[in-house]
């Protein structure tokens, strides 16, 4: 199986049934497999912001929400994951790619990545990081405690974790 | 008309909707006016009442009207694409357009200048756009609830303020009831 569909196999068995996606050229994959699975609702954004909105509004609908997007999007949602998920207690599962880390090819992205995990650590919002295949093994688990406890959950992937970025 | 005016003539309207309202005065003026459980007042988030009003419209089949304020859809723009792009027939944005930020003392908005959200909004490809006058809100609204189509409205008003008290509710109990009134 691939790493893609164990990803989603796992949020579909928690029910995760409206996802939100900006994209990244490493969660490429991942957000094909989402868009093929009838048991979704994929909803693409323009902004991270304007997801975390959508999800709020699906999880009060009855949905069980997630969005998958790029750690920059960290600097893009403070505000709208404080006032919004945080202040009226919502789950959401963040699937994260994590640029900036170690195989990365692009210069900017380090700028953001030495901010990540500070940031999430400010915002009191729990992190996992997924460095090798197997770490994902605890999907299943993040994704029931992020609905057990109704909060924004982080689970940021690097470039280890995708196996790279092929011939980037 | 101003946008309690609007908001006191369109309540009994609303009272049967879901509703998610803006940040700030719409909220205050609304929950005011005619608090309801199925009201979902926005405590924070400027810009994400549309967002937010469609994610609860795609989740469940009931009625959802985002109120929403020229200001603050142009603070998220990108939510007229997703809205034109994923068409949910239960669901209304009510745009109230005085042509000011008004919950932060009515400076203009580019809305109130050369900025038309009603040609935006078809331009992103919104099918149901219409633009009318404060007076004759509450009956494009009442239609658009009844034509069971997506609609986008643009309710151009005067801008100005009432004074009202801070919603002093906690944010967990907003959620909760219009949580508990989405599923009754």
């Amino acid at each position: 199986m691939s790493i893609n569909t164990k990803i989603v196999d796992d949020f579909i068995n928690n029910g995760v049934d409206f996802i939100t996606t900006v994209p990244c050229k490493q969660l490429a994959g991942v957000i094909d497999e989402v868009e093929a699975r009838d048991e979704i609702y994929h909803i693409p954004s323009n902004k991270e912001d304007e997801g975390i909105g959508l999800c709020a509004g699906a999880f009060m609908g009855g949905k069980r929400p997630a969005i998958i997007m790029q750690n920059t999007a960290i600097g893009v949602t403070v505000n709208t994951l404080v006032t919004l998920t945080q202040f009226y207690r919502m789950p959401l599962p963040m699937l994260i790619s994590y640029r900036g880390e170690l195989r990365e090819p692009v210069a900017c992205q380090v700028e953001m990545a030495v901010h990540t995990k500070a940031l999430l650590n400010q915002l009191h919002i729990p992190t996992y990081h997924f460095h090798k295949e197997s770490d994902a093994e605890e999907l299943d688990a993040i994704l029931k405690y992020t609905f057990m406890c109704n909060k924004p959950v982080a689970i940021l992937t690097d470039a280890s974790f995708w196996g790279g970025y092929g011939d980037q | 008309m101003i946008r309690s005016e609007i908001l006191r003539e369109i309540a009994p309207i609303l009272r049967d909707q879901l509703v998610i309202c803006n940040i700030g005065l719409p909220s205050q003026e609304l929950h005011m006016i005619d608090d309801q459980p199925t009201n979902f007042y926005m405590l924070g988030t400027m810009g994400l009442s549309s967002s937010i009003g469609l994610g609860v419209a795609l989740a469940q089949d009931k009625t959802v009207i985002s109120i929403d304020g020229d200001g603050s859809v142009l603070t998220n723009f990108g939510t007229l694409p997703t809205i034109a792009n994923n068409v949910a027939d239960n669901y209304i944005l009510l745009i109230i357009d005085n042509g000011s930020y008004g919950s932060t003392g009515d400076q203009p908005t580019y809305a109130g200048q050369n900025t038309s959200l009603s040609a935006v909004a078809k331009a992103c490809g919104c099918e149901n756009v219409i633009e009318c006058q404060a007076e004759d809100t509450a009956k494009v609204l009442q239609d658009a609830i009844d034509s069971k189509k997506m609609t986008v409205i643009v309710s151009k008003c005067e801008s100005g303020n009432i004074k009202v008290p801070v919603i002093t509710k906690d944010p967990v109990v907003i959620r909760d009831r219009f949580m508990a009134a989405v599923q009754s």
